[in-house]
């Protein structure tokens, strides 16, 4: 008949990973049947019954307690397991080349000040305060610990921008500096690519994949996956970014991104393009509409992206300056986009490209409902209007026949004070208006002098789709709409990415540079031979060890060993003291 | 707002500032600030007869028999029950003693004087090993080794500390550390010191050559000499970081055998106390851990004024005591610096590069990270009169500085 033992131990604190290695080796034991060893946590208690683990005694157990309950053919054997108890806990499985194992992170910098990371792998609801500490002591920190509340983390997030200091984490689980590897970490060479990741095994893979192409990073700095969500607003990601773009080292640099909010996303790319190198960019679920936009380059996946980083060492690409977009012609009130198409094909595309340039475009035949423009009458901000669909063609001719209703839109357009840019596509060909340019040229010439009048520049851009075997000529078009002041051009992507620029810089002009949010990383600091705190699982200083890179293991506890009433007084006494 | 780091670092300070000179010696009641004729001094926080442990009581039996005021044990006995003797901590006299730490009134005591701030402190003599009232024995050999100690050595080194101007034990603490000392339970090289000082300066005023050699020989074999004043002169140390408002730091730690307590610089005059620990002891043969009276004496004023078990980084044959091997007395030091505010300025460690000593324990570090103080000491047989057993190293009991802990936010609103 199976017996049960139980032996509760009050006011102990043991790592959850020593927990479980102690469970399974008492399970070796001879005659042991089943094994719990858990904190008296109302779930942990659950657990073990469903296994049949039960007692009063287990019941009465409280979070606080270590719970060690023995299942066992005998009393006997039941016995011998718990009294292997100590000296299993006591067994040192890593094997350290350390004398003096600290008790605290304080203590641990003392030993060894040229650490400048700190890597935290505690139970969730103690890292923030580790990490915390970590940061007062001028650490960076590579948070592995997950369970760290958002509220938590954007909390430590901001402390540390204020501190110019990484908070690389929660839920962190890689990061490769100086030719080293944090946590979980591939050996990758030293090189001239940089990685920013929100996205652990993401980091993996495409440092991996440089590696075998035979590059080499300066540093992999995971963020923790929840860095470009909306809420935490991509501090961290943002500081790396930061890091990697004044990093003389880094040529390239990689950008990537579990499915991130696109808001924030959007944020990031803003810093990227004033990085000052190339930046390869995937963010995973975000649509590529380009595969170059200046210095970005868009990577289709995760190996696109080490492929495309690895070439751009090789090839650098001849960075251009900032294109002159005439940004100053423009008043402060313009910013808008009308687009005028006869085509539905190309204002689909216009949509679609332009999305990667600004945050929303209405549209009468949207591609996206929720962008359905309230009126197809009456534009509204940025406006793609395909003046081929049916509320515009009852009783009227297509608009690549008949210019009139184009017309009539493009001087109502221009009187707007908030259109920045007017586009139109001339679609010439057997079937089209015999001569499109000949009607719309000087419309669009009246709407840049009407605008001019008001003290306003209207740029007017044209896709001119035919040949110039069509029967208009299409050199013919072209010359007409220039006379009257348009940019034209035959691609339709030339056009609208065009556009996507101007409507870009004319938003992120009105935005005063912001001052410098917190304190830059120190690069100097943060480029030092690595040395590494490590607070929490074993493993990563073995790791370490191996690696030949200095490292500390703090012999952590909770605060008061977990004893919450004690804890409280204690943190209690240090909020109201100075 | 109390600013406890501000109040901590006085407090440290002072304890470190303090230039703790034995002067000279003068009989207890003359000089031990409210002892009285029927009162009884003893080591640790109070205690009442009924709760008194075996050696405490042996040693009250043998300080009435040499006071005088009983005949035999048997009435020392009934008159220690019949509350017409006051018993009351050294701590709170401003004294300390070792052991059973019973100092009685016409007791020689050394006085030493805190040159720094001005505060005496007094311990009486140490009467070397073996069967000695500190460990409750009052046999006719222990009273007569305690007379001989009053009317020969004790007027002898009187003579001698007052003819030389006083010995500086701050001086001898440092020095000794240096020399494999830890100023609690290895006192080999401050004891030598001690004698060797004070040998020229006996052999002028030694009433004969026959007293000089006694009182020499007393000395220099006994190498627990320099115990007692170490103790009194780490008093005079803590004692001036008393009292100061929002402070942490542990200004005195005690046992009676039956009680450990503690006393902190913010909290007043109020003990703390727990249930004393057994130490983990090496016992001499023939005595074993149940023999062993639970932990006792003063004598952790020293790790309260950052040597003892704390320097135990400079005293690594101290180890033997436990078992281990020299590393184990280095981590026992690093151990103690988590604990602890400040490392000393006078006292330091060889063996780590010549670092301070963990100094000033505060009550919030031991609660926080659960470590609490390491102390070596020795330890007395339960019953009264057998004497020493053994020696080792214990902690102290958390719960005292929980108490302390709660009672610090209780009384600073917090």
């Amino acid at each position: 008949m199976a017996i049960i033992k139980t032996e509760i131990r009050r006011g102990v604190y043991i790592d959850s990973a020593k927990l479980m290695k102690l469970q399974r080796s008492l399970d070796d034991f001879a005659s042991i049947l089943d094994v719990g060893v858990i904190m008296g946590t109302d779930s942990n208690k659950e657990l073990l019954s469903h296994i049949g683990l039960t007692s009063p005694e287990i019941m009465a157990a409280k979070p606080d307690e270590l719970v060690i309950a023995i299942k066992a053919a005998d009393e006997k054997s039941a016995d011998f397991a718990l009294s292997k108890v100590d000296d299993l806990l006591a067994a040192r499985t890593a094997s350290l080349d350390q004398d003096y194992l600290p008790r605290s992170l304080e203590t641990a910098t003392k030993m060894l000040p040229g650490a400048e990371w700190v890597i935290v792998s505690v139970a969730g609801r103690y890292a923030a305060g580790v990490t915390r500490e970590a940061l007062h002591l001028g650490k960076h920190v590579h948070l592995f610990s997950d369970n760290v509340t958002v509220e938590d983390e954007i909390e430590l997030k901001k402390e540390a921008r204020e501190l110019g200091l990484l908070v690389m984490g929660p839920d962190c689980g890689t990061a490769m500096v100086d030719g080293f590897g944090l946590a979980f970490a591939n050996k990758i060479r030293k090189g001239p690519i940089g990685i920013v990741a929100a996205a652990g095994t993401g980091l993996q893979q495409v440092a991996s994949r440089i590696h075998q192409l035979n590059g080499g990073i300066t540093f992999g700095i995971g963020t923790g996956g929840k860095d470009l969500s909306e809420k935490v607003g991509a501090i961290t990601f943002l500081m790396a970014l930061d890091v990697l773009k004044r990093d003389p080292d880094t040529k390239v640099i990689v950008l990537i991104s579990k499915p991130p909010s696109p808001k924030v996303a959007e944020e990031v790319l803003k810093a990227a393009r004033k990085a000052g190198k190339p930046v390869v960019i995937n963010f995973i679920a975000r649509a590529v509409t380009t595969l170059q936009d200046g210095n970005l380059f868009f990577a289709t996946g995760l190996d696109d992206a080490a492929r495309l980083a690895v070439d751009l060492v090789k090839n650098p690409p001849v960075m251009k300056g900032d294109e002159d977009l005439g940004l100053e012609k423009f008043t402060p009130q313009q910013k808008y986009l009308r687009g005028l198409f006869s085509g539905g094909t190309l204002a689909y595309e216009a949509q679609h490209i332009l999305a990667g340039y600004v945050p929303r475009v209405w549209a009468n035949a949207p591609i996206n409902k929720e962008n359905k423009m309230a009126n197809s009458f009456e534009s509204q901000e940025h406006s793609i209007i395909d003046l081929g669909e049916d509320e515009f063609t009852v009783g009227r001719l297509h608009p690549m026949m008949d210019n009139d209703l184009r017309i009539r839109r493009i001087l109502e357009e221009a009187n707007d004070p908030e259109v920045a840019v007017l586009m139109l596509d001339i679609v010439i060909g057997y079937g089209s208006h015999p001569d499109p340019a000949s009607e719309l040229a000087p419309a669009l010439a009246e709407a840049k002098v009407n605008a001019k009048k008001a003290g306003r520049h209207l740029e007017v851009v044209c896709v001119v789709t035919g040949t110039d075997e069509d029967p208009q000529n299409f050199e013919n078009q072209v010359t007409q709409l220039k006379k009257a002041g348009a940019f034209v051009d035959p691609s339709n992507e030339v056009v609208v990415r065009y556009v996507g620029r101007i409507l870009r810089a004319l938003a992120e002009r009105n935005i005063v540079e912001a001052d410098q949010i917190g304190k830059p990383v120190d690069l100097d600091q943060i480029k030092r031979p690595l040395a590494v705190i490590n607070v929490g699982l074993e493993s990563f200083s073995e790791n370490l060890k191996d690696q030949g890179a200095p490292y500390i293991q703090v012999d952590w506890k909770p605060p008061a060993s977990g004893n919450e009433k004690m804890a409280s007084i204690l943190n209690r006494i240090k909020q109201g003291s100075k | 707002m109390i600013d406890i780091n501000k109040a901590n670092a006085y407090v440290v300070e002072r304890f470190m500032e303090a230039r703790p000179v034995a002067t000279t010696m003068a009989k207890a009641i003359e000089v031990v600030p409210g002892l009285h004729e029927n009162m009884l001094l003893h080591a640790g926080p109070p205690v009442t007869w009924e709760r008194m442990s075996g050696p405490m009581r042996g040693a009250m039996i043998g300080a009435l028999l040499f006071e005088g005021k009983a005949k035999n044990p048997e009435e020392a006995e009934k008159l220690l029950a019949s509350g017409k003797i006051d018993f009351a901590p050294c701590n709170d006299h401003m004294a300390s003693g070792p052991m059973a730490g019973v100092i009685s009134p016409s007791q020689l005591v050394y006085v030493i004087e805190n040159q720094t701030h001005g505060i005496k402190c007094f311990s009486n003599m140490n009467e070397g090993r073996g069967n000695v009232l500190r460990m409750g024995a009052y046999k006719e050999e222990v009273l007569n080794k305690l007379r001989l100690m009053e009317s020969v050595v004790g007027p002898t080194v009187k003579s001698a500390l007052e003819a030389m101007g006083g010995i500086d034990i701050r001086m001898i603490i440092s020095k000794s550390l240096h020399m494999g000392d830890d100023g609690h339970n290895r006192e080999d090289a401050a004891s030598i010191l001690w004698s060797i000082q004070m040998a020229p300066i006996i052999a002028k005023v030694a009433k004969d050559t026959q007293t000089a050699h006694d009182v020499i020989k007393f000395l220099g074999e006994n190498p627990l000499t320099m115990l007692n004043p170490i103790m009194a002169g780490c008093k005079t140390m803590t004692a001036a970081g008393d009292n100061v408002e929002g402070s942490t730091i542990v200004t005195v730690m005690a046992r009676n055998g039956t009680d450990f307590g503690i006393k902190v610089s913010g909290l007043g005059n109020q003990w703390f106390t727990a249930q004393a620990p057994i130490v983990k002891a090496l016992y001499f043969p023939g005595f074993k851990e149940s023999d062993a009276c639970r932990d006792i004496g003063d004598s952790t004023i020293t790790e309260t004024a950052g040597i003892g078990g704390f320097a135990m980084a400079a005293a690594p044959a101290l180890v033997t005591f436990i078992g281990g091997v020299p590393r184990d007395a280095t981590n026992t030091t690093l151990d103690m610096y988590e604990i602890t505010f400040a490392e000393h300025k006078q006292f330091t460690i060889p063996a780590l590069d010549f670092r301070g000593t963990p100094t000033g324990i505060d009550i919030l570090k031991v609660v926080e990270k659960q470590i609490t103080p390491r102390v070596n000491t020795g330890v007395a047989h339960k019953d009264p009169g057998v004497g020493q057993v053994g020696g080792g190293v214990v902690s102290a009991p958390m719960k005292c500085f929980e108490d302390a802990v709660t009672a610090f936010a209780e009384k600073y609103g917090l």
